[in-house]
Parts: structure tokens; C-alpha cells; sequence
């Protein structure tokens, strides 16, 4: 039992920690950065055209057992559709809080707000750098761009970059890393 | 090497006086897999210059699988031949032999049996030249830099690995060449499938080669990696008989060094235990039960004959298992660790120092009463041979005790399971809630709802050398990232979590069987770990040399002169804009 009360007080101890650098107790993951890299805000309307074409098909699709006379099949289509909306209605969210840091050795990146993620990758661990543009981001002027490590999980995609600035990034990201090599 | 067009039908010549060039016989012996005896026994086969491998490589690459091919053809056309020596022509060939028989009475009806005949030699022919010539063909070499190998006589394949990037090297001995002493020598470069074969070599070459090219890969000098490959004495004529008596039997063939002593001794009682307590068995025995009870009481008594290809089944998994880890051994060298396997067919794999991304030490719930734990890696290579019991050879301990454990961590990660970290091992392994000193940060008591019993456990612990995530209290786990070896870090967190102030935290290390990851953190608690192991990894990579491991102590003051020339032109890190 004794343990137990430790725990507590270390859990109370370390709460208290977060009360008194954030004011209040924090619940979502914060970082102390602020100066992140956004991505283009003209992102969000690729991605929203995206979401609305895969939105479009997926619901057409699921209205075929409704067409070939299933009664109730309108509500799969229905509910799906509201999904999509849903998507699309927090996509101006998602896509502002896509950011990415350049710190001196490494590479820190963020995306989500339902699901949070950071990462942080040492330039010197790149693999290699990846710049691809689908139809609808290359209509926009825009491409993404892929830190690519040895190990698959890093998964470092900063989508949404004006293609001049993906390549500055990623000329920067080969010189950097080439100065700071580190093995597998 | 650009300088050899693609399809070079000869390799370039070789040394004419200054080598014996003992493995290069000129007359084609496929048939004669048995080296001559008297030539000098470790050729520096690691000179740089084309070699060519053990002469019947043809003849266990694929000449087996021709030999039963022709074995099968004889067996079917048996009756043929019984009426041509015997000369009666009533002989019931039933329904299956019909059509064969019809097809030679043809041959015979149209005097097309010499055609026939000449036919089958020319295809034997075409055959034998093409398993001469792929074999000639087929040739290495090995610089200081690299291992490189071209093939093929049509389609010409060239692969070159760099030696400084070697993932381990696998001595295998499947059972077959391993009677004529053979032994194929597996070069592992980061990658899926990226390895590079010797198959085959004599069985002392592969010995002798693979200390060679370790001594190249680890950034000692030529001179020393020469003097150190003295030849050592053959038995003679009379003694090739015993030789391969000696090599069948030996466990580890290594011409230098004095044969590396096991660290860790599998009875094969603890082998067989461990198995018959697998949950896989039970399961399987389980499933068994379960027919035969079902079959009794519905009196479908044929049903017991569907279990046969289960029992088949079970049996072979058993047998593969115990025969594969029956002769293990695990022991220190110069060059890192090595693990061996196997009764019949062998492997031997030498992991040098920094090859390993992240170790699991895991306790399955039946193993728990006998205090058995089980130790995996992960990899940067994947090798295509699998080690115990067609596990991948990621399994570095099969079953041992917890001193077997200690032991075998003391190989694979000596900065992190160093003495003075033994305390804190222990309490990774088998304690729970902080330590004594707070050693481990564990989820806070509101996460009881995610970790019903395993709450106190659930923890992370950072030491100067590696990230220690400690987890289950049922099935208790512990997984070891070494910072040299991290890529990346990151921590999540999704509605769920975030309603509970929790975040779950992940080690990236490269593709493999373990997953380094850390849920139901409190989300300060994962900030923290965020921060430090991003530090600490970035501090370990800079601070990293095992790529060349021998370099650091052979060549201080260079490398030293390296790390520096490497520092000074770090770049500014300036941020492109964003339009």
C-alpha cells in the first residue's frame, strides 16, 4: 500500500508540475514550440475536394443494395454521408494543425487534433526525401513530402507544400542530414 | 567497377605465381564434391581478386532435385526397360502406363528411337555445360570495401554490399552439403532481402572467410587482418576421412580463433519443456481433444482420421524445434555475437557490435513457475534461413533462466546491461511500480481503466545507454531500444486517452517482431520521455562509431580527427518560407 500512496503523490506531484507551467491542468499533449512551419492554407481545399470525391463514390456505392430494393438501405448511404460532412467540416482544423519544426538536429513534425501525433527525427537517421503531387495538389501548385528512415513508423508526410518550398526542404533536409550522417 | 561490360564472359585472369590458387581447379568436377587433399587449407579467399566457389555447388543448388528428376523418369519407364532386357512383351501395364508405353511403341513404330535418344543427350548435355558453366560463372571477391558477387550466364546479375554495413554473417550448413563439408556463407546488408550468398564453399573457406571479411568490416587494418590468417596445418591424404567425421561433429568450425565457449547451456529438457508448454501447443492439443471427443460421442469414428494431418503437423513442429535449438549455443567473439542452431542442417550467425535495433525479453504466463524467459531481436536484415523451429532468426534465446538472461543481454547490448546496470534490469524484469530510487515512471492510478493489473508495471525508464519499456504483469515483457540504434520518436494521443489526461509513447527502430511502444502514460510523463529520448538519441547517434568497430581502438586519434571534420560544417537550419 505503501507504493501505492508513492504513486499517488508522484502522479499528484507531477500534475502539479503541469499546473504550474500550463495554469491548468493539461489534458491534450502541448509542446512548448510555438514557431512551427505551417502548411499552405490552400491545402485544405485539396484536401476537402479529396474528401468530397472519395466521400461521393463511397456513398454512391453504398446505395446500390437500397436501389436494388433492400428498404432500409438508405440509411447505410445516409450515415456514411454524414461522416463524410463531418470530415470535411473539421478538415480546415486538421490541415492548420499539420506543422513542422526545424530544430538544430532534428526534424520535429505534428498533425491531428482528434488524434495527436509528434514526432521528432534526428536529420542525420534519413534515409532518403520523397516529393510526390497528386492531380488535384498539383492543380493547386502544391506536393508532399515524405522523410523516409529506416524504420517504417517514423511515417514523417508533411503534406500541403508550394512545390518550390518542398524542394527547398528537401535540399535543405540532404544537406543537413549529409553533415550530421549517423548509421543505420 | 564500371569498367566490366555487363556480360563479361570471363573473369579476369587470375594471379598466375604470387597465389597457389588452390580453389580454382580447371577440369570441371562436379561429381567429385571432396576438395584434394594437400592444398594449403585457408586460402585468403579475401585478397580482392575473383574467386570461384566449391565445385559442386551445382550439383547442391539444384543437381539434387536433377538427380531425383531422372530418379522418377527411370522409375516410371522400369517396366520398358524390364521388357527390353527381358525381351517378353505381355506385360500388364495397367491404366496408368498406357499412354507412356504408347508413346515409345511410337517411338519404335517410326524408327525415331535414335532421334529419341539423341534428343535426351543433348538436353542431358545442354544441362551438364549449363551447370559447368553458371558454376564457372558464379564468382566473388572481397576488397576492403565491399563483398561482390556476379552470376548467371545469360542474364548477368552483379551485387555488391559494403562491407561497413554488414548486419551479421551466417555460416549455413544445411544438412546434405554439410556431408560433403560444404557450407554456404550469408552476407546480410540492411533490407529485405538484401544478402549476399556464397553458396557454397568448402567448409573451412567459409570459417576462415567469414573471420576475414569481419576483420575488414570492423576497420582494422589490412596488414593485421593478414598476419592474424595463419594456415594451419593439414592431416594429409589418409586424414580427409576423418576431417569430415571431425566436421560433421565439431559445432563450430573456426580455423583462428579458439572455438568461442556457449554462454548459455539449453538442456533439452528445459527445450522440450518449453515447448510442450507453448501456447501454440496447447492450443493445437486442445483442438485435438476436442475432435476425438467429438468423434467418440458421435460414434463418426472416421473423423479420427482427419486429425492425422493435425498430428502430422504437430509432430514436425515438435521435432523442427527440439532438433534446431537442441545444439545452441550463444557466445561472445572479437566481432560481436554469435548464435548458433541446429542438429542436422546448421546455421551460425555472427551479429557484429551495433547490429541490433531493439531486444525483447518476454515471459510467457506457463513459463512463469519454471522462472523461463525468452529473448528476440530486431534487425536490420532479413536473412532467408530461418532459425529455431522456422522462427525467424530473430529469436536469440529460445528458453533460458533469468542468469541465461542477464548473460545473453550482457552480450547483445554490453553498454546497457553493463554491471552497474544490473539493478535496474532486474527491476525491468521482474519488479513493478517505481523502484527503490524511481528508477520507472509508471501510468498514474487513473489509468487502472486501460491496465486492470498491470498499472504499476506499465512504465518506462531512461538510462544513460537505452530506453527501457517495461510491461504486463501477466505476461510480463520488456523491450531494450538502444539510443545508438533509435530512429525516431513519437508520442500520440486520441480522444480516448486524452478524456483520462493519458498518452501513449513509440520508439522507432527498424521492422521486426517488436514494436517498442508504451501506452496509458500520464501526458506530462510522455512529454518527458518525448524531450529526453529525442536528446539522448541525437547525443548516441553523434557519439556512435560501431559501423567500423575495431576502428575506435586501433585508430583513437583518427576517428577522433573524423567525428571533428564531421562536426565543422554543420549548416544553419533555416526554415524555407512558406508561400
Amino acid at each position: 500500500m505503501s507504493h501505492e500512496d508513492h504513486d499517488s503523490a508522484q502522479a499528484g506531484a507531477s500534475s502539479e508540475a503541469a499546473t504550474a507551467t500550463a495554469e491548468r491542468p493539461t489534458r491534450r499533449l502541448e509542446r512548448p514550440e510555438t514557431e512551427w512551419q505551417r502548411v499552405s492554407p490552400r491545402y485544405i481545399v485539396v484536401d476537402m475536394i479529396s474528401t468530397f470525391i472519395t466521400g461521393a463514390i463511397v456513398t454512391t456505392a453504398s446505395l446500390i443494395p437500397f436501389w436494388l430494393g433492400w428498404e432500409q438501405g438508405w440509411m447505410l448511404g445516409a450515415g456514411l454521408a454524414a461522416i463524410f460532412v463531418i470530415v470535411l467540416a473539421v478538415t480546415p482544423r486538421r490541415v492548420r494543425s499539420i506543422g513542422y519544426l526545424l530544430r538544430d538536429d532534428d526534424l520535429l513534425f505534428r498533425r491531428g487534433i482528434m488524434f495527436q501525433r509528434f514526432v521528432a527525427v534526428p536529420y542525420g537517421r534519413m534515409q532518403l526525401v520523397d516529393i510526390s503531387r497528386g492531380p488535384i495538389a498539383r492543380a493547386f501548385g502544391l506536393g508532399e513530402l515524405k522523410f523516409v528512415t529506416a524504420a517504417a513508423s517514423s511515417g514523417v508526410l508533411i503534406p500541403g507544400l508550394p512545390l518550390e518550398t518542398a524542394e527547398q526542404l528537401r535540399d535543405q533536409l540532404v544537406a543537413v542530414a549529409e553533415t550530421r550522417r549517423a548509421g543505420l | 567497377m564500371s569498367e566490366h561490360t555487363p556480360f563479361a564472359a570471363e573473369p579476369p585472369a587470375q594471379p598466375t605465381a604470387s597465389e597457389p590458387t588452390a580453389p580454382e581447379p580447371t577440369a570441371p568436377e562436379p561429381t567429385a564434391p571432396v576438395p584434394p587433399a594437400g592444398t594449403s587449407t585457408v586460402t585468403d579467399l579475401a585478397d580482392g581478386e575473383w574467386h570461384r566457389l566449391h565445385p559442386a555447388t551445382p550439383l547442391f543448388r539444384g543437381g539434387i532435385a536433377f538427380i531425383a528428376i531422372i530418379g522418377v523418369i527411370i522409375v516410371n519407364l522400369r517396366d520398358r526397360i524390364l521388357e527390353l532386357w527381358f525381351g517378353y512383351d505381355d506385360i500388364d501395364t495397367g491404366p496408368g502406363g498406357d499412354f507412356e508405353a504408347d508413346a515409345i511403341d511410337f517411338l519404335v513404330r517410326e524408327e525415331l528411337i535414335i532421334v529419341a535418344l539423341l534428343a535426351a543427350l543433348g538436353v542431358l548435355l545442354l544441362l551438364v555445360a549449363g551447370f559447368y558453366f553458371s558454376w564457372r560463372m558464379h564468382t566473388f571477391r572481397i576488397t576492403g570495401e565491399a563483398v561482390e558477387v556476379r552470376s548467371g550466364i545469360l542474364f548477368r546479375t552483379n551485387r555488391k554490399g559494403r562491407l561497413d554495413r554488414i548486419q551479421g554473417i551466417n555460416v549455413g550448413r544445411p544438412f546434405v552439403p554439410r556431408l560433403f563439408g560444404a557450407a554456404k556463407l550469408e552476407i546480410s546488408v540492411a533490407g529485405n532481402d538484401a544478402n549476399v550468398q556464397l553458396a557454397y564453399l568448402r567448409s573451412r573457406d567459409a570459417d576462415a572467410l567469414r573471420r576475414d571479411i569481419l576483420l575488414l568490416a570492423s576497420g582494422a587494418r589490412r596488414e593485421s587482418a593478414a598476419s592474424t590468417s595463419a594456415t594451419a596445418a593439414h592431416a594429409g591424404i589418409g586424414g580427409i576421412l576423418d576431417e569430415r567425421v571431425h566436421e560433421l561433429l565439431a559445432p563450430e568450425l573456426d580455423v583462428e580463433l579458439t572455438e568461442p565457449k556457449s554462454i548459455v547451456r539449453l538442456s533439452p529438457g528445459r527445450l522440450i519443456g518449453s515447448t510442450f508448454l507453448s501456447e501454440t501447443f496447447i492450443i493445437l492439443v486442445l483442438m485435438l481433444v476436442a475432435i476425438v471427443v467429438s468423434a467418440v460421442l458421435s460414434g463418426e469414428l472416421f473423423l479420427l482420421f482427419a486429425m492425422l494431418p493435425g498430428l502430422i503437423g504437430i509432430g514436425g513442429f515438435l521435432f523442427a524445434r527440439i532438433t534446431r535449438s537442441l545444439r545452441y549455443s550463444i557466445a561472445s567473439t572479437p566481432d560481436g555475437v554469435r548464435v548458433g542452431f541446429g542438429l542436422l542442417s546448421t546455421t551460425n550467425e555472427t551479429l557484429p557490435p551495433g547490429r541490433i535495433h531493439s531486444v525483447r525479453v518476454s515471459q510467457p504466463l506457463l513459463w512463469r513457475p519454471f522462472g523461463w524467459w525468452q529473448i528476440a531481436v530486431n534487425r536490420a536484415s532479413r536473412s532467408s534461413q530461418n532459425g529455431a523451429a522456422g522462427q525467424q532468426q530473430t529469436t536469440i534465446l529460445p528458453v533460458g533462466s533469468l542468469d541465461d538472461v542477464r548473460a545473453v543481454l550482457g552480450l547483445l547490448l554490453p553498454e546497457a546491461a553493463s554491471a552497474e546496470r544490473q539493478a535496474l534490469l532486474e527491476q525491468a524484469l521482474l519488479g513493478s511500480g517505481p523502484g527503490e530510487g524511481g528508477e520507472f515512471t509508471v501510468s498514474p492510478p487513473r489509468a487502472r481503466i486501460l491496465r486492470w493489473f498491470s498499472r504499476r508495471r506499465n512504465g518506462f525508464a531512461l538510462s544513460p545507454e537505452a530506453v527501457l519499456l517495461r510491461t504486463g504483469a501477466i505476461w510480463r515483457g520488456l523491450v531494450v531500444v538502444p539510443f545508438p540504434r533509435l530512429q525516431s520518436v513519437s508520442v500520440h494521443q486520441g480522444p480516448l486517452l486524452r478524456a483520462l489526461r493519458l498518452a501513449s509513447v513509440h520508439a522507432h527502430t527498424v521492422a521486426g517482431p517488436i514494436s517498442p511502444t508504451l501506452g496509458a502514460l500520464d501526458v506530462v510523463d510522455a512529454g518527458r520521455f518525448f524531450d529526453e529520448v529525442a536528446a539522448s538519441a541525437l547525443r548516441a547517434a553523434q557519439a556512435d562509431t560501431s559501423h567500423r568497430w575495431r576502428a575506435e581502438h586501433q585508430q583513437h586519434t583518427e576517428s577522433a580527427g573524423a567525428a571533428s571534420t564531421a562536426e565543422a560544417p554543420h549548416q544553419p537550419v533555416v526554415p524555407p518560407e512558406t508561400a
